[in-house]
């Protein structure tokens, strides 16, 4: 359906990251935030609570990340679109209701503009080591869909998508930003409401009588009814049965966990989005995602200049990650250079995915900057030899 | 298995029993503000002793025994004016 | 014979086909939602439009007991998963049902924002001293020198005082109640329903599985005759005097009854008077 036009400032902008995300959540249609301060990500809130009583909304500041994460989750059930926004210490705080929303299939999105860790690290500079905690950071088994923008455009373009994922597939959405991409100003184009695709929520047409919550015909993914409609249903982070009756056995246990897993892993090639370039006659290719991307295109094209046939792969979706297609493109070329702004995380996806045919090499930063072209250029040097 | 009749005639009210809920607290037999139920020496198929009525003709039917019963087991009600009922309703089944 | 129509009128608000439920002998929790049910009842509250939240614990298992739209959600995170819920449809009616640990201590936070803020939810905490589910540890309104199985010498914590606590932070409604006391404590809840703000009904039950029985003192009738014989109803008592000691003095009443502006009043108020016409109040944010 098309997008609420009261909620997308069409137009040509001149925005950051931050802003531009957004920018994105409303036109998508959130009409609810919570959120808690945290450098680098308090500017999308900001943002947003001086838009959205303009727009037709709420943002309330909660007490902490803890009270943020589920608040939004109380606002969906209760019929709103909603987000939260974080960074590294928060992410961490909010993983309990990460888990909770992936458990109860609440529809919403977290951001993370990420920075350098651990612990307090460094609020104001930018790191990307908050990937493999945006896939294992919840206790337990799930899948989750991890998107990364890498411009002020794709914060707005990709929370969009990440709002339209969660309704999709009746689950929460990361959106892993960055702190440069965050902070950084560029131009923003924002279409009119009726060119901007949104997914309407997955309510239920049933009657109260033949209503399960957590039924599916066949599909993998249950529809949705919210508090207030005489459904008179019941939600649990307990092991649950269609009926949303805890039920804590093995079986029960088994069916729940392949379901909340498969409806993802089902859907992979809807989800999965990334970007190709140069890869055909490529005897390396540079796996990059974020603002690390940005730097990579410049090594590439340097690396080209000079001769060298790199191919580019850029991660959109980070998870779930693209395992077959760089399986298939590790039995054709000599190398994956994997740059980012960590000591090593999605490159492990990587080289688990080569399954040794191609060599994987990790281009570590700690974070608080960002590589120099120079850094990837000389891996890719060292990757041709 | 329904219990005797009573002389019932001047009772306002009675209560139903859903006997394999209880766990016989005591709570309705202690509260009844006029002492009319009592722990049967029957068993209940977990073990408990429910309760019977021991003053059937005493009952209001005020439901006290209802609002303590944590185990939603018992309740009181009053009989429609005019109308005795036999006997206090004991559900064994359920 | 019998009249085969009468019903319990708890019944119509439970899953029957959960019963029975996972409650001890003689624990308090099942006889406050008696009393909750009848509060629905007498307030004619819209049953449909009502939502029931709750936490962790074993009276956080009420909402899965009961036939509304419930959430059994985390521990200590029923309130601000009920201010969201609020804010985002106000024409529900938001309650909250949960335990003393798990509202005052890994809650404890949420609790006083959301009574400084007097979000419109109504917080039904049972009491029972201890962390039930878990097996009886202390909770911060265990008792001085009480034994649980984390104090197992006897406690030396300083308790929380609830009712004070929430009319400190700014709560609209405070009152304190025992399992005992059952048609004040339907008609407090009752009163809840009718009023605007954060309300707040705390009541003390046995648990006479964990607390009472380390304690040694009885089983949960034992723990009704105790309420019964050393509760004072002081209706408007200051709530710094409330405090609860080991086997002492129950003070129960509603502590404090007064209005502010709620909320979301507030937040109307100070849109309208900097934007005027550009805010847009958007009373309910159901999404398409």
């Amino acid at each position: 359906m098309q997008a609420d036009p009261r909620g997308v400032l069409t137009g040509v902008h001149f925005l950051d990251g931050d802003h531009a995300c957004c920018e994105g959540a409303l036109a998508a249609g959130a009409r609810f935030a919570a959120g808690y301060p945290i450098t680098p990500s308090t500017e999308v809130v900001e943002r947003f609570a001086s838009r959205v009583p303009l727009v037709g909304g709420i943002f309330i500041q909660m007490e902490d990340e803890l009270a943020a994460s589920i608040a939004i989750q109380g606002a969906v059930w209760g019929g709103a679109k909603a987000f939260t926004v974080t960074s590294g210490p928060g992410f961490s705080l909010m993983m309990e209701h990460l888990g909770y929303a992936i458990m109860t299939e609440t529809p919403c999105v977290f951001v993370n503009v990420q920075r350098g860790g651990p612990s307090t690290g460094l609020p104001t500079l930018p790191a990307q080591a908050d990937m493999m905690q945006a896939r294992w950071g919840s206790h337990g088994d799930y899948e989750i869909i991890a998107l990364c923008p890498n411009s002020p455009q794709e914060c707005f373009d990709l929370t969009i998508r990440a709002f339209n994922f969660a309704e999709r597939y009746r689950v929460p959405v990361l959106l892993m930003m960055d702190e440069v991409v965050g902070h950084m100003t560029e131009k923003v184009i924002i279409p009119k409401a009726a060119e901007i695709e949104v997914e309407p929520r997955r309510h239920t047409h049933k009657s109260a009588a033949d209503y399960l919550p957590y039924g599916t015909n066949g599909d993998k993914v249950p529809e949705i009814a919210h508090a207030g409609e005489g459904y008179r249903f019941h939600m649990t982070g307990l092991t649950h049965d269609e009926r949303g009756y805890p039920n804590m056995n093995a079986s029960t246990q088994d069916k729940l966990v392949r379901r909340l897993q498969q409806k993802i892993t089902d859907a992979a090639k809807d989800i999965q989005l990334y970007e190709e370039d140069g890869i055909e006659n490529a005897d390396v290719v540079v796996v990059s995602y974020g603002i690390t991307s940005r730097v990579a295109q410049r090594a590439i094209e340097l690396a080209r200049a000079k001769g060298r046939r790199v191919g580019k792969f850029r991660l959109i979706t980070a998870w779930p990650f693209p395992h077959a297609r760089i399986t298939e493109l590790a039995a054709r070329v000599k190398a994956f250079v994997v740059p980012e702004l960590n000591m090593g995380q999605m490159v492990r996806e990587v080289e688990r995915a080569a399954g040794g045919k191609a060599k994987t090499i990790a281009v570590a930063h700690a974070g608080g900057g960002v590589h120099l072209p120079q850094t990837i250029l000389a891996a890719i040097e060292e990757a041709v030899r | 298995m329904v219990s005797a009749v009573g002389v019932l005639l001047a009772a306002k009210g009675t209560v139903s029993i859903m006997v394999e809920r209880c766990k016989a607290c005591g709570f309705c037999v202690e509260f009844c503000p006029t002492k009319v139920l009592a722990l049967s020496s029957a068993f209940n198929s977990k073990g408990y002793h429910p309760p019977h009525l021991v003053a059937a003709e005493k009952c209001s039917g005020c439901d006290l025994c209802g609002m303590y019963c944590p185990d939603f087991a018992i309740f009181g009600y009053r009989f429609a004016a005019g109308k005795a009922d036999a006997a206090a309703e004991v559900d064994d089944a359920s | 014979m019998s009249a085969p129509n009468v019903v319990n009128p708890v019944e119509p608000f439970l899953r029957s086909d959960r019963m029975p439920h996972i409650w001890c002998p003689g624990c308090g929790i099942g006889t406050t939602v008696n009393c909750f049910t009848r509060a629905l009842i007498d307030s004619k509250v819209d049953l449909d439009r009502l939502a029931l939240i709750s936490g962790i614990g074993c009276t956080g298992r009420v909402a899965g007991y009961v036939k509304l739209d419930s959430f059994h959600t985390t521990h200590g995170r029923a309130i601000p998963f009920a201010t969201g819920m609020k804010l985002a449809n106000p024409k529900l009616n938001v309650v909250v049902y949960s335990g003393d640990g798990d509202l005052s201590a890994i809650g404890g936070n949420h609790l006083i924002h959301a009574a400084r803020r007097n979000v419109d939810i109504k917080v039904i905490c049972v009491n029972n001293l201890v962390y039930a589910m878990t097996g009886g540890q202390s909770a911060p309104t265990t008792p001085g020198k009480a034994i649980t199985s984390t104090m197992p010498y006897g406690s030396y914590e300083p308790s929380f005082n609830l009712p004070h606590l929430v009319d400190a932070a700014g709560a609209v409604y405070v009152a304190r109640w025992t399992t005992f006391h059952v048609r004040q404590l339907a008609r407090s809840m009752a009163e809840a329903f009718q009023k605007k703000g954060f309300c707040f009904i705390e009541v003390l039950s046995p648990c006479p599985t964990l607390y009472q029985r380390r304690n040694k003192m009885g089983d949960g009738l034992d723990t009704m005759k105790y309420y019964k014989e050393k509760s004072k109803i002081r209706h408007g008592a200051p709530t710094p005097e409330v405090g609860l000691t080991l086997n002492g003095e129950i003070v129960v009443g509603k502590f404090v009854d007064r209005d502010r502006p709620d909320y979301r009043e507030l937040l109307h108020a100070q849109m309208s008077e900097t934007l005027g016409e550009r805010y847009i109040d958007e009373t309910e944010l159901v999404c398409s």
